[in-house]
Parts: C-alpha cells; structure tokens; sequence
C-alpha cells in the first residue's frame, strides 16, 4: 500500500459563479452562516456565459476534482441570455468530457438566485458528497505540450 | 437520548412531515369530522409532537377516533400534515405492541369490535403501492 | 512585474474568529509579486483604508488585494481608497474570506487554508490587471414610469416637480390603479377617490407629464441613462383629441351586458366605455371583442351619436419610440385567483366574494350603488364571516409564502364600516394572527372590537358549504376555546393573497430586472437600496417590490423618485470599463461575437491593419464600449481567440484557476 493511498483525500472544487445571481447567492449563504464544505473555492465571473470551457479544461488539467457553474435562472440573466449560452456549451463540454473519462458527476450546471442561499449550500453540499464519492479525479492532459 | 424524543422522532420519519412548520392556524380542527369525538385535537396534535409528549399521544382516545379522511391533510396550508403524524403515532403504537407483521388468516381472528376499520384503511392507504 | 500590497481584515471577529489572519498575511507574502502584506481590524475603516492609502506611497504598490468581505459590498470602497492613493482603482481585487470563507466554516485550519488559497486566486489575478478606465455617457432627462396608480402617479408627480419630463404608461383605459377601486381608506376611513383624484387631476394637468393610457411598454433597449422604449398605443377606437367626453356613446351602446373590470365583474359596462366616472383621461374605449360593430360590421351607433365625429373605427395600434434616462417600475398587484380554494366555496356561491369585491359593494358608486347586499338574491346580510389569510403565508403551491400585509387592516375597516352603516348585522372575523404595526393600526383594529363589536375568532375557517336555502354554513375552528364552530352567514368575504401584477414578469425580462420566486422585483440590497434594482437605472415603486399599503407605498414612491431624479440630475455617467475588446490581428471578421451580444455593441469595419509588417485591409469586430455591459458572451463564442474581457480576461481567469488548483 503506497503512502498516497493512505493520505486523506480533499477534493479541489471549482465553482464559476456568476457576479448578478449565484455570487450573491453564495453571499447570502455566507450572511446566513449556510455552511458547505471548504474544498469549494468561488470565482467570480460577469455572467455565466463568460466560462470558456478552456477554463474548465484547465481546472481539470489542473487537478481539479469537479467543477461547477452557476449561473442566473433561465429567464433571470442579467444580461438576458447569457445563462442559455452557457448552458448549451456545457452541455456539449460535459459530455465531451464524459467521454475522455472525467465523469458527468464531476461536472454540474446550476441555476441559483441571489436569494437562493439554501439553495447554494445546498447544491454545494451535494456536489461535494458526490466529488467524494467518485474520488480523485484522473488528471487530464495537454498533449500539444508533450514532446 | 429519552425515550419520548425516540419516539417523537420516530414519529417524524414515519410521516415524513415536519412539525415545526405549523402556524396554529387551527385550519385542521375547522375541517375534521371526528373533532367532537377526540379529547385531542388534530392541532394539538401537532404540538404534541413538537412539545415530544407522545405518551399522552399514545393513550389518547384521539388516536383511534381519527379517521384517516386526511381532509387536514389537503387543508392544511403549512404542509404539516395533521393527518399523517396521527396516521405515524398510530403506526409507532401498533409497532410496539409488536403487530406490525400479520398473516391474512391471522386478521379475522384479531378483529374486534375495538379496532377502527379506519386503521385498516389508513394502513391499505400507506402501503398500496 | 506587479507590486503587490494585500491586505488582510479582521472585521472584527467575524473573519478573525474562524482564520488566523496573520497566517494569510504570512504566506500571502511568499507570493510572488507581492512586496507588502499586513492585516488590520477593519479594513474599511477610515484607518484601515489609510492604511491602504499610506502602502501604495510608500512602497509605490502597483497593484492591491484585499482579503475581506464580499466584493459587492466594499470593493468600491477599497477602489476609492486607491484612487486616492494616485492607483488605478482596477488594480484592486477582493478575496472574499468572510461570505465564502470565515462565516460558513467552523474549523479555524481548514477556514485559514482555503483563505490563503483565496487570497492568492486573487494575488495571481492582480498579477494580470491592467489599469481601465471608465467611459462617459450621457443621461437622456426624461423618466418613463410604468403603471399609473398611486405609486406611479406619485413618482410621476416628484420627478416632474423637480423639473423632468416624465411619461406614465398604463395599460387599462385610465390611470388611478387600484386605488380608484377602494372605498374607505385606513386608518382614517377618508374616501378613496377623495384623496386620489386631486393627484390624477395633477398628473394630467401637469407641464412636464405625459400620460400614454391604454398602451404597453413593448420593448426595451439601452442602458442606464440612456433606454430607448417602444411604447405600444393600442387603438382606443376614439380620437383623444375629439372626444369631449360627454358619454352619450356609452349611454347609446346596444352591446351593455359587459362585465366591468373596474367593478371585478360585479357590474355591466357598455361595450364603449369609460371605467369610472373620474376617469383620466376621460375617454372612453371601444372593447372590440365585445362591440357589435367589430363583431358583425353593423352597429355603428356611438358613431351615429358622436357629435364630435371622435369614434374612429379604423384606428391602428400605434408604436411611440422614447428616450430615457430612468425608469421607475410601478406596476402594482392583483388578488390571486380562487379556483384552488374550492373549500371556500368561491365558485360556487354568489354570496363568496373577495373584500376587493367587497369594496365595490360598498362604494356608492358601485354597482349597488353602495348599498351592502347579497348578490344571490338582493337580501341584505345578516351575518358576515371575514375568512383571513386565504392564500397566504402557505407553504403548499396552492397558495403564497408570503403575508400578504393589508388584510388584517382592511379587514378591520371592512367590519367597522358594516358594524357602523347596518347595526343589526353580525360581524365575525376568522384570523390566525392580527398584525397590525404601522402608525395608529393597532387602535384602530381595537376599535373596531372594542367600539363596534366586531367578533374575532381565532382559529381558521375550514369550510364554506352554500345551503339550500342559500344561506352559507360555515365551519371553523376556535382555537383559544378549543373547539369547532358551525355557523349559519349570508355573506363570506376572503382575505386573498395579493400577488404582483401578472405582466411583471415580462416587464422585468425586458429590463433585464431581477424578480424573485414570487414574481415580485428584487432590490438591489434588501436593507440599504430598497427602491432600486440591481439592473442600473431601474427604479421601484410600490407594490411590485413588495406587498405595502397606501402609506408605504407612497413613501416609496417618492423614494424612487428621489433616486430617479439624482439620476437625471447628472449630465454624464461613468460607464463600466470592464468591457470587451477584440484583438484587430487576431480577428477573422466572421461574425459569431456580432449574433450572441444581446446589446449590439459589436459592428464590422474594414480597417487597414498591420500584421507583423503585411498591411492589409480586413473586416475586423470593433466593439461600442458604451453599448458593451461586459457579459463575456462573445469571448466565448470567438473561435480564434481575439475577442477579451477587460477585468476578467482569459488570461486572469487562467490564472485564478491555477491557483486554486495549485
């Protein structure tokens, strides 16, 4: 049994989240003291439709375990439509990844209100649990940058 | 952790429903049909269950008087469910005296002039699917 | 290279509690490009912020972090700061370690760990910042407002005095609201009308406000200062400008039998109109669905009577086009609709009504003429159950979480008056709670028991069973008596939930303006900017925010109004800098960033470009930074990478990624 084996596993969690809804969501969780793992690290992005998945192809080269977007509810977007983009590229980018071997649990679109901080911490909770369950993550990687 | 918390949290799961989000509207009392008939009533009920006195629950005539027509459950805009916690004290009363599991031949012999039909009823009810 | 000063907040103990501050300070100092680190009580204090200041002189900081709250609410705070200092204030970053990190983790390691990860995701973006500057645009003066009740009618007024134009649309053939439809006002039962008139006869009269009726607002472009709105002038059938309003075509119509939306369908209206006598304007409009003419080609009869020659049956919709600098949205509520409460036996007895029908029944100028009775059989009631909180404070999809504020005092006035007007009658009123906070509410609701004998009841009705002899049983729970009351009524008035109007919504999706789970406007912060939107320029007034009554609503009212007009009073406004930019080298001119922006801000030009010494003309994506609100869509969608988000480019983002990840 190696020593890496032994070692306690804590999960690297990407959330995106979007600066008019899911950010002040988490906020609002934050200001409710709605706790939600640690291993769950926020950037801020204007609207959801900012992500590139280049992004998330990162996080995941990385190392990261999961990642999560949120976004603004269908309808609610700041800047109208933004939200309908991103969910459309995430679907193609989540199956695509589903397909080199990084599972859909490791990937998630959610939509959360700035007033839904039960809802984020909620949704975080289980993001975690479910990064727990499938484990480490098998790192992806850049083959243009090999030799 | 006391037996009557056991209880009353047994009696939570059992009915899935979450006491605390009664707001004494009374609305469960206003539409029963069997109120004259219980020494408890369906919203007293309720506190009960959120004050943890099921053993005054257990020996209530309440208990046997509801009739499982669930009209509280459809009224009560709270989503408590009067009916269903009566429903769930009843159930954890049977399971300790230990008749959960019965033998359809069994049944004709245990019938008695005691027993509700609605019991049956509400048990049918619970366990059609 | 950056120099990077961070600084570290205590917030007293809110971050301090659960992070060992002065480990972030320490290992945000390993970091590269960070020359300054050091942590202090509060940051956004005066001194903190001095703090700030003294850093980047000192040590000539290029660039700032800040580890505390959320950015949205001090990050304009710390930018200021840094601007002083002679900073650019888009140097500075916030790593949030108190909402995302001290406030929902209790072990101080792990809460310490991830502030350091969230202090250096931060840190490496600094490393990438660029100093921005903001742009100017200009503020159109003139303020559109959105719904003509009180609430608009009462924006309206305050902006126009201050000396802007200001244009009301309101859907319905008048303004007046809701208002106009009550009876008695509380809690000093003046009339209605008496007070409300006066201010609609004000708004029309007034100089600077313009009054579109019957129209809606169709379309929504632009930005704060500067929207461009469609408005939607739907065909009266009537010429406003001919039209004396002498109403003999009303008189004249054949088509009567109309129920009347300002009666809630108590009354007949002809199938020309004016809702209600004090109308404004005082025009009536042909309801096309319902006139003969419309309907067979033959009628013609208002036409025939006009003596203006004012019916024109030809007349199209029109569409206005607008400038604006503000809007205020007021566009008010409605009751809920009853058919998921049959217990109450609201469809099946004529003698259910809901109080805002009550208050139709009780105006002498209502369809009976003010006289209380049975709409069933015309006999005056004798006895009188109030049911409160019919759809409201519900945790079931039947109904709505909220309370919906009003009821327990109109309530109260309803009884008092019908205990005043008809002695002999028995009022019983059913409630869960009586909440009744609000200048001289209380007394009145004592009043209503203690001087005129109202009965409360505590405990809630479960049923309404109409009898044959079409009286109404009634049975409810009396929960201080503890038992079940079965009593005979005549009349039942239910207390529904009100909710915003039904239109809001679309309203909102054209103003981008966020609305919460109950369709009612959110406000840009719950406590501190309670009258406006999030969405810049949006204002709210009224109901649409939130349930109020009169007062409230037109407290806030002027509210919005005061926010509009700080607004208008500004000639340029500072525009956000964080906006996209397209490489001109990289940029293939194919067009995908044109399609997904929702604000059109990116056009093609030819330019003459220099690439690496090959001056060509190319068609390259030139993007409006005034149009531009720097959603991002567009960097995605660019298939060679040329467009940016400035603020949060890819390379920032890259950057954050990595160190979290790292």
């Amino acid at each position: 049994m190696s020593i890496e084996a032994n070692e306690e596993f804590k999960p690297k969690i990407v959330a995106f989240c979007c600066n008019w809804c899911s950010y002040a969501g988490a906020d609002l969780a934050g200001s409710s003291r709605l706790t939600y793992p640690a291993d769950v690290k926020i950037i801020r992005v204007p609207c959801s439709c900012r992500v590139n998945p280049m992004f998330i192809l990162r996080a995941f080269e990385k190392g990261a375990d999961g990642v999560i977007l949120c976004g603004c509810h269908p309808g609610d977007c700041h800047y109208t439509s933004g939200n309908y983009y991103a969910r459309r590229r995430m679907t193609l980018l989540f199956s695509m990844l589903d397909f080199i071997g990084v599972e859909h649990g490791r990937t998630r679109v959610e939509w959360v209100s700035a007033a839904e901080g039960v809802k984020f911490s909620k949704t975080m909770n289980e993001f975690v649990e479910k990064i727990y369950s499938l484990g480490k993550n098998v790192r992806l990687e850049d083959l243009r940058c090999k030799s | 952790m006391t037996n009557s918390r056991r209880q009353a949290e047994k009696i939570r799961e059992i009915s899935g429903t979450n006491p605390l989000k009664c707001m004494k509207c009374g609305k469960c009392s206003a539409v029963c049909p069997a109120f004259d008939e219980m020494d408890i009533k369906p919203h007293q009920f309720v506190s009960y269950v959120q004050r943890e006195e099921i053993e005054a629950l257990a020996e209530s005539k309440s208990l046997w008087k509801c009739l499982s027509c669930f009209a509280c459950v459809e009224r009560c805009p709270r989503d408590v469910k009067p009916g269903v916690i009566i429903d769930a004290a009843r159930q954890l009363v049977i399971r300790q005296r230990g008749a959960a599991y019965l033998k359809a031949d069994e049944v004709p012999e245990l019938l008695d002039e005691e027993t509700p039909q609605q019991l049956l009823v509400s048990a049918f009810r619970r366990y059609r699917r | 290279m950056q120099k990077i000063g961070v600084f570290v907040c205590h917030c007293g103990t809110n971050i301090a509690g659960t992070v060992d501050v002065k480990k972030v300070v320490e290992m945000a100092a390993k970091e590269p490009g960070v020359v300054h680190a050091e942590d202090y009580q509060y940051m956004c204090s005066e001194a903190g912020q001095s703090k700030i200041i003294a850093a980047i002189q000192e040590k000539g900081l290029t660039g700032v972090v800040v580890c505390s709250c959320s950015p949205r609410m001090h990050e304009a705070t710390f930018r200021k700061a840094a601007e002083k200092a002679g900073l650019n204030p888009y140097m500075v970053e916030i790593a949030n370690i108190r909402e995302h990190c001290s406030w929902i983790h209790k072990d101080m390691q792990e809460a310490t760990e991830k502030a350091v990860i969230l202090a250096r995701a931060a840190i490496a973006k600094v490393n990438l910042n660029a100093p921005l500057k903001a742009g100017e645009s200009r503020v159109t003066k003139r303020a559109l407002v959105i719904g003509g009740g009180i609430a608009g009618i009462q924006s309206a007024l305050d902006i126009a005095d201050a000396g802007y134009e200001v244009d009301i649309v309101e859907k319905t053939p008048s303004i007046g609201g809701r208002m106009s439809q009550l009876d008695k006002t509380f809690p000093t039962l003046d009339c209605s009308a008496c007070i409300l008139t006066p201010k609609m006869v004000e708004a029309a009269a007034h100089e600077k406000i313009h009054i579109y009726t019957f129209s809606e607002v169709e379309k929504v472009s632009g930005f704060v200062g500067d929207f461009t709105v469609d408005i939607r002038k739907k065909a009266r059938s009537v010429d406003m400008d001919k039209c004396t309003g002498c109403g003999v075509c009303s008189e004249k119509c054949p088509s009567k039998k109309n129920p009347s939306e300002f009666n809630r369908g108590l009354g007949n209206r002809s199938a020309i109109y004016i809702p209600f006598a004090q109308a404004i304007p005082n025009v009536p409009v042909i309801d096309r669905e319902q006139c003969i003419k419309f309907k067979t080609g033959k009628c013609g009869a208002c036409s025939k009577v006009c003596q203006a020659g004012a019916i024109d049956y030809e007349q199209q919709d029109e569409i206005v086009t607008q400038k604006y600098g503000a809007i205020v949205v007021a566009t008010g509520f409605d009751m809920i609709k009853l058919d998921k409460y049959d217990e109450y036996a609201y469809s099946q007895s004529k003698d259910v009504i809901t109080s805002l029908e009550l208050e139709r029944l009780m105006n002498a100028a209502g369809p009976t003429g003010g006289h209380l009775e049975r709409l069933s059989d015309g006999r005056a009631p004798k006895n009188i159950v109030f049911v409160q909180c019919v759809g409201s404070r519900c945790a079931d999809e039947r109904g709505k979480s909220y309370c919906s504020k009003i009821c327990c005092m109109y309530t109260a006035k309803h009884a008092m008056l019908i205990r005043d007007k008809y002695p002999d009658t028995n009022v019983t009123v059913f409630y869960i709670d009586v909440r009744t906070p609000g200048k001289n509410f209380d007394e009145f609701y004592r009043r209503a028991v203690e001087d005129y004998g109202v009965n409360y009841v505590k405990g809630q009705v479960g049923k309404v069973l109409p009898q044959p002899d079409g009286s109404l049983l009634v049975q409810a729970s009396d929960l201080l008596d503890n038992r079940q009351i079965k009593m005979e009524a005549d009349l039942v008035v239910l207390a529904a939930a009100i909710e915003p109007n039904p239109d809001v919504r679309r309203i909102a999706t054209m103003l981008t303006a966020s609305i919460d789970t109950n369709n009612f406007l959110t406000e840009a912060h719950a406590k501190l900017r309670p009258v406006e939107s999030p969405t810049a320029g949006i204002f709210l007034s009224g109901v649409c925010q939130g349930p109020k009554d009169i007062p409230e609503t037109v407290a806030q009212a002027g509210a919005a109004a005061v926010k509009a007009i700080g607004l208008l009073a500004k000639d340029k406004l500072l525009t956000n800098p964080c906006t996209a930019q397209s490489d001109e080298l990289l940029c293939n001119g194919c067009s995908q960033c044109a399609n997904v922006c929702p604000y059109g801000a990116i056009s093609y030009e030819e330019k003459l470009v220099n690439d690496h010494g090959i001056r060509e003309t190319r068609r390259v994506a030139v993007v409006n930074n005034a149009l531009c609100q720097g959603c991002g869509a567009c960097t995605v969608t660019c298939p060679s990478g040329a467009m940016d988000l400035q603020g949060f480019s890819n390379r920032q983002i890259i950057s954050e990624v990595d160190a979290i990840c790292r």
